[in-house]
């Protein structure tokens, strides 16, 4: 991209990008107001929430009208910023699908939230409403900055902001724990983005996004850059060896904070992502392309199989949120491995089905959290096992549920299948790569995408069927209530859009088509009937989810019908038979821990497992499993003595006495003095 | 290497199809837990090897490829899977339920072997000129998954058996890329595997009295402190 | 989409409709003689049929709409699917929008939902037929996905009606990896529809079940509809086998005329009566395996199938 090109054309409008700004300062503005009444849940939550919520709304029919209509980038230089460094601000395509994804999904949150926030739960509504509404708006930001500066400040203003988010109840030690080592995690990953931004300008000491598009960085550079750029946005996305955080934090959160830093920062990694590697690095080499699919798939899979074996619900989804963001980052792998074997129009289809699939895993995963919300408001219980039989008492939460559970799973006629089967049919061609032995790696890379996919079938199998299904396995759950109608509109907004990508799929491709165009100058057909999408060729694959979906529904309601006619509507309700067993208790149903004993089973040299078993005159048997990730103790657990050792050493400079710290700083100024003169 | 009259047009495809047999069974044997049914097994791969090295002499025209077919079938085919029945008979030996590692894993290492002996046999297979330079790869693969047949099993006369089918790989081999070794060669390998098989066999009545089994871990014992 | 092709998509399904029960008949019946025993009539399952769909639903007390409306999804997933594989010929145009990854998500769907409904009672029977079930799909499902893959390579589609008439049209495409396609194919055939050396369709002692305990809380016309959807399944897997790797028989586009359809109906059932032999043949010698050789079982057909996708690629890349 030609600076002085794009400068001219920002010199006629930038009206999309000014609006853009406005609408994410509002965001900002209405995190502040919140202050003028910290302790007013009124004001707060149903006010200025709902108000955030149209706020979203407006920023997403503006990226949707970017998207659709000019498509030129807009940039801007803000009056803002440090003295000779003002902040540049830039919007293009690839910004605006993201803002898009952002304001979608950020209106189903906040319209949640509305609702959903109560008094007296851990920081004051006002407090946590400028931290939430700062956490939205420098997402925006993030993807609406231009220049490495404003790019950084954004990035630690999010990391800060949700940290505060995920020790809201930081009265208990656990939660402290946990936004510690997020807290930990985000700065080694933001030090990576420096780094990586660090080495980006190309000796020519600009910062601007523009200069480090035109500076040729020489391909060890090159490739320094992108090792940091996965490093610290994988970090973000929670990719593996660097996931230790997310299943402790997300869960950490509340459930609106959840499942924004679920659904949507994890989405800004892999934007940082797209817009390091494709954008401002061109995607040069194949090899970096490999690293990222096998980053990712590994990723894919780890998350899939330690979701298997969880028994807290909101752990449960922030492990198959590793897994779907692996699933994103193998995707940009293998559209990166397309790209620099100058294959644009399969480069086009796995780029595709990377930002479809993070646009649905925002909508589903924010959508099953806030569920997990209403569920834990409802019954004060995040543990799969004294849960049960919620469908009966929460229709509502459980049918939204249920789309989202579909959805995720990879079902179709729902959204999560659009993007498998894109992916999954990136992966059919890569057998033309040119290249001899990437074609013998990568069928066994498709291979492992098959085996997590439907791994997460069976994960959210055992979500929704023991939270929402068979009998209560407590007697508390009997009182349990449906969300209020506040919610119910959050849940159905999020649902309702992961139903309508499903079955109206060519309009995601449409939104994706003109980001990959600027990126890797080819997009996917989009020629073909109403619903239809054939990525390559029709001949070789089509997919149609309207047919599909009206197929079913025709074929459902025809066998109804017939049934309904032909044979009686007789009908009894008597007590579950049960092969005639008289004594049937709710803890006979199979536990979380149960539904899970096959993963345990067939993927045990992946735990470390503690297991208790009960001894048979036991007079209270009890029985517990600890799963332990194996990471944490190969690579987490050296590391953290390595600094403790570190630290110790540095503490022999500790001595108490002024003096000797004075002495210490005479002594750096005099070898500084030496050096610089 | 002269070139080649083609009786038949599909020589090269069923010579691929029995190549990919070949694979099939090795993996076969690496995931049966009986003894017996490892025997067969090896007897099934001597009948591929049968065929082909028929195939081979049919479409190159070699007389002692003949020689050398009609000597795979009564060694490989007949008479080693007999001694084999005989053994495993007179020893008991028909169970080898434990394997060292669960067989998935096996099955999943052996994949890795094949793409890692498919990658070696790339550069080699493109300068062989033979009709079935393409299956060097397989060879390859077969002798490396029988070897690790060997390593994952306890019981001595599997061991053999994974001896054997490694013997089957390198007589592929050398089909494949050579059509066969020289007659004299060829002749000389045979009597040393059956020899071997009888020296074994020996060493097996030996080793269960010694030991009352015919698990190796026992062998363990031997060791000097 | 022409009134033509839609009649030959609905004559498809009424045919699959038709056929499914009474091939799980000559399947009952092959059995039988296989074993010794005097054979039910062809006819049974119908029979069966007939009189559930008579009989009173008896329904658990705490069972929810979706425990009732699981059935109609199974069936109509079966149904959907039927109208998907070309078994008589090929040009459908529901299969030309759905394509083979799309019928596996289809599978998935199906399997599911039954496996919800299986929990939704909350009997000790359910969730462990139910947690079966999804231990079997989970690898299972990765090996068919396999397996259309390889076909993908060979004949450049995923659609099953072009992927059956460059298969018909060019032979020659013969290739050694469908041997280990094949093989895989019929071992995810045999679990996935309940077949013997991973459960038993015929077994009383619910221990063992796998697909039985999930239905035991369903009754009446609910369990027709359920039991009608497995024998669905069970015609629809065979018939995927036939259109990967037996053609031949199955009418295809470019052909017109009368006499095709009774060429290839005759071919069909030709075939399905070949099918439930072997079928039977294979279950008669295996014995069933414990649960926990299940996985194993199925890792197998897994990495069969992908090894078949290498000894594609590098036998014919080489």
């Amino acid at each position: 991209m030609n600076t002085a090109n794009a400068l001219a054309t920002a010199a006629t409008t930038t009206l999309p990008l000014r609006m853009a700004l406005t609408w994410v300062l509002a965001i900002l503005a209405l995190g502040v107001a919140g202050l003028a009444r910290p302790n007013s849940i009124r004001l707060v939550a149903r006010t200025l929430f709902a108000v955030g919520a149209l706020a979203c709304l407006g920023l997403a029919v503006l990226a949707l009208g970017f998207l659709l209509r000019s498509q030129t980038p807009e940039v801007l230089i803000l009056p803002l910023g440090l003295p000779d460094l003002p902040f540049h601000v830039r919007l293009d395509t690839l910004s605006a699908f993201f803002l898009l994804v952002l304001g979608l999904v950020g209106a189903g949150i906040s319209s949640f939230s509305a609702g959903y926030f109560r008094a007296g739960e851990g920081t004051a509504p006002g407090l946590m409403g400028l931290h939430y509404h700062v956490f939205l708006a420098s997402m925006g930001l993030v993807m609406l900055a231009n220049d490495a500066y404003l790019f950084m400040v954004a990035w630690e203003t999010m990391a800060l902001s949700s940290f505060f988010l995920v020790v809201t109840q930081h009265r208990r030690g656990e939660i402290r724990k946990a936004g510690f080592l997020y807290l930990l995690m985000a700065h080694l990953g933001a030090l990576c983005i420096l780094f990586c931004f660090g080495l980006l300008h190309g000796g020519h000491w600009q910062f601007t996004f523009d200069a480090m598009r035109a500076a040729r960085l020489a391909p060890a550079a090159a490739s320094w850059t992108f090792v940091l750029a996965l490093a610290g946005f994988g970090a973000k996305a929670g990719l593996v060896p660097f996931h230790v955080w997310l299943p402790e934090a997300h869960p950490a959160a509340p459930s609106p904070v959840s499942a924004m830093m679920s659904g949507l920062m994890l989405s800004t990694a892999a934007y940082g992502m797209v817009r390091v590697t494709f954008d401002l690095l061109q995607g040069r080499f194949w090899q970096w392309g490999l690293a990222m699919l096998a980053v990712g798939l590994f990723s894919a899979l780890y998350g899939a199989i330690f979701a298997g074996v969880q028994t807290d619900m909101k752990r449960l989804l922030a492990y198959s949120s590793i897994e779907n963001m692996g699933i994103v980052f193998s995707a940009l792998g293998l559209a990166l491995l397309f790209a620099s074997s100058n294959m644009p129009l399969l480069a086009a289809l796995a780029l595709t089905a990377a930002l479809i699939h993070t646009l649905n895993h925002a909508l589903f995963k924010s959508l099953l959290f806030l569920a997990t919300g209403s569920v834990m408001h409802a019954t004060r219980q995040r543990s799969l096992g004294k849960l049960g039989g919620l469908i009966g008492r929460m229709p509502w939460v459980a049918g939204l549920a249920l789309l989202g559970t579909l959805a995720i799973a990879g079902l179709p006629p729902l959204n999560g299948f659009v993007s498998e089967w894109l992916l999954l049919q990136s992966f059919l061609f890569t057998a033309s790569l040119p290249h001899a032995f990437i074609n013998m790696l990568v069928p066994l890379g498709a291979a492992v995408l098959a085996l997590t996919l439907a791994l997460a079938a069976y994960v959210m199998v055992k979500f929704y069927g023991i939270v929402f299904l068979g009998q209560p396995r407590e007697s508390s759950l009997l009182e349990a209530h449906d969300a209020n109608w506040v919610e119910r509109a959050g849940l159905g907004w999020l649902g309702l859009a992961c139903l309508l990508i499903g079955i109206m799929p060519q309009l995601a491709l449409r939104l994706a088509a003109p980001v990959t165009a600027g990126l890797v100058g080819a997009s996917v057909s989009l020629d073909g009937a109403f619903g239809w999408i054939a990525p390559v060729a029709a001949q070789q694959a089509a997919y149609n989810g309207l047919v599909l979906f009206v197929g079913i529904l025709a074929i459902f309601g025809v066998t109804f019908l017939l049934v309904r006619l032909l044979a009686h509507g007789r009908l009894r309700r008597a007590a579950a038979w049960d092969c005639g067993y008289r004594w049937q208790t709710p803890r006979m149903q199979d536990s979380a821990e149960g539904f899970g004993q096959p993963i345990r089973h067939i993927f045990g040299p992946f735990f470390r497992m503690r297991r208790h078993l009960p001894a048979p005159e036991d007079p209270a048997p009890r029985y517990e499993v600890v799963i332990e990730d194996r990471l944490w103790r190969l690579f987490y657990a050296p590391l953290g003595r390595a600094v403790d050792w570190l630290a110790d050493a540095v503490g022999v400079l500790q001595s108490g006495r002024l003096s000797i710290y004075l002495l210490f700083s005479f002594a750096t100024l005099l070898l500084l003095l030496v050096f610089v003169l | 290497m002269r070139t080649l009259e083609r009786p038949f047009p599909g020589t090269d495809t069923a010579l691929n199809i029995l190549a990919a047999c070949l694979l099939l069974i090795s993996f076969a044997m690496l995931s049966r837990r009986r003894t017996q049914r490892l025997v067969t097994l090896l007897a099934w791969q001597g009948m591929v090897l049968f065929v082909s090295t028929l195939l081979v002499a049919h479409s190159s025209g070699r007389v002692e490829m003949y020689y050398s077919a009609a000597l795979t079938l009564l060694l490989k085919v007949i008479v080693l899977p007999l001694i084999l029945h005989y053994l495993i008979n007179r020893l008991g030996a028909q169970w080898d339920t434990e394997t060292l590692v669960n067989i998935p894993a096996v099955m999943l290492a052996g994949l890795v072997l094949v793409i890692f002996a498919f990658g070696l046999a790339q550069p080699v297979s493109v300068l062989a000129t033979t009709i079935t330079r393409h299956t060097l790869g397989i060879a390859l693969a077969v002798i490396l998954l029988s070897f690790l047949m060997m390593i994952t099993r306890r019981k001595a006369i599997t061991q053999v058996i994974g001896f054997l089918a490694m013997e089957n790989g390198l007589f592929f081999a050398a089909t494949s890329t050579t059509y066969g070794m020289p007659m004299i060669i060829e002749l000389g390998i045979a009597l040393d595997v059956l020899v071997g098989v009888f020296i074994l066999g020996i060493f097996f009545f030996q080793i269960r009295e010694q030991f009352d089994s015919l698990d190796l871990h026992h062998l363990e014992a031997l060791k000097e402190d | 989409m022409t009134p033509a092709a839609l009649l030959r998509q609905l004559a498809q399904i009424i045919l699959a409709l038709a056929l499914a029960p009474l091939f799980a008949g000559w399947i009952a019946q092959c059995r039988a003689w296989l074993q010794n025993r005097s054979a039910p009539p062809l006819t049974q399952p119908y029979r069966m049929l007939r009189k559930l769909f008579a009989k009173e639903v008896v329904l658990a007390d705490n069972a929810s709409p979706l425990f009732r409306a699981t059935p109609y999804v199974l069936f109509g997933t079966m149904v959907l699917a039927a109208a998907i594989i070309p078994s008589l010929l090929t040009d459908l145009p529901f299969a030309r929008v759905v394509d083979a990854i799309a019928l596996i998500g289809a599978f998935a769907t199906a399997r599911v939902f039954l496996s919800l409904a299986a929990m939704d009672i909350g009997t000790a029977f359910g969730t462990l037929g139910a947690r079966r079930e999804m231990m079997i799909g989970f690898l299972a499902e990765p090996a068919l996905l396999m397996v259309f893959f390889n076909a993908f390579l060979l004949f450049g589609s995923t659609a099953f009606p072009n992927l059956v008439e460059r298969y018909t049209r060019h032979p020659s495409l013969l290739d050694p990896s469908v041997l280990f396609s094949a093989i895989a194919f019929v071992m995810v055939l045999l679990a996935e529809n309940a077949r013997i050396p991973i459960d038993n369709p015929a077994t009383h002692l619910e221990l063992t079940m796998v697909h039985e305990a999930m239905l035991l809380e369903y009754s009446a016309r609910h369990l027709a509809l359920a039991e009608w959807a497995s024998s669905l399944k069970l015609y629809n897997y065979v018939c995927i086998g036939f259109a990967l790797f037996l053609p031949w028989g199955i009418a295809s586009s470019t052909q017109h005329g009368l006499w095709v359809l009774p060429v290839s109906l005759a071919a069909l059932v030709c075939k399905l009566l070949l099918a439930g032999g072997v079928l039977v043949t294979i279950e008669t010698l295996s014995a069933k395996l414990r649960v926990f050789r299940a996985p194993e079982f199925l890792a197998m057909a897994f990495l069969l199938a992908v090894l078949g996708l290498l000894v594609h690629l590098l036998l014919g890349a080489a």
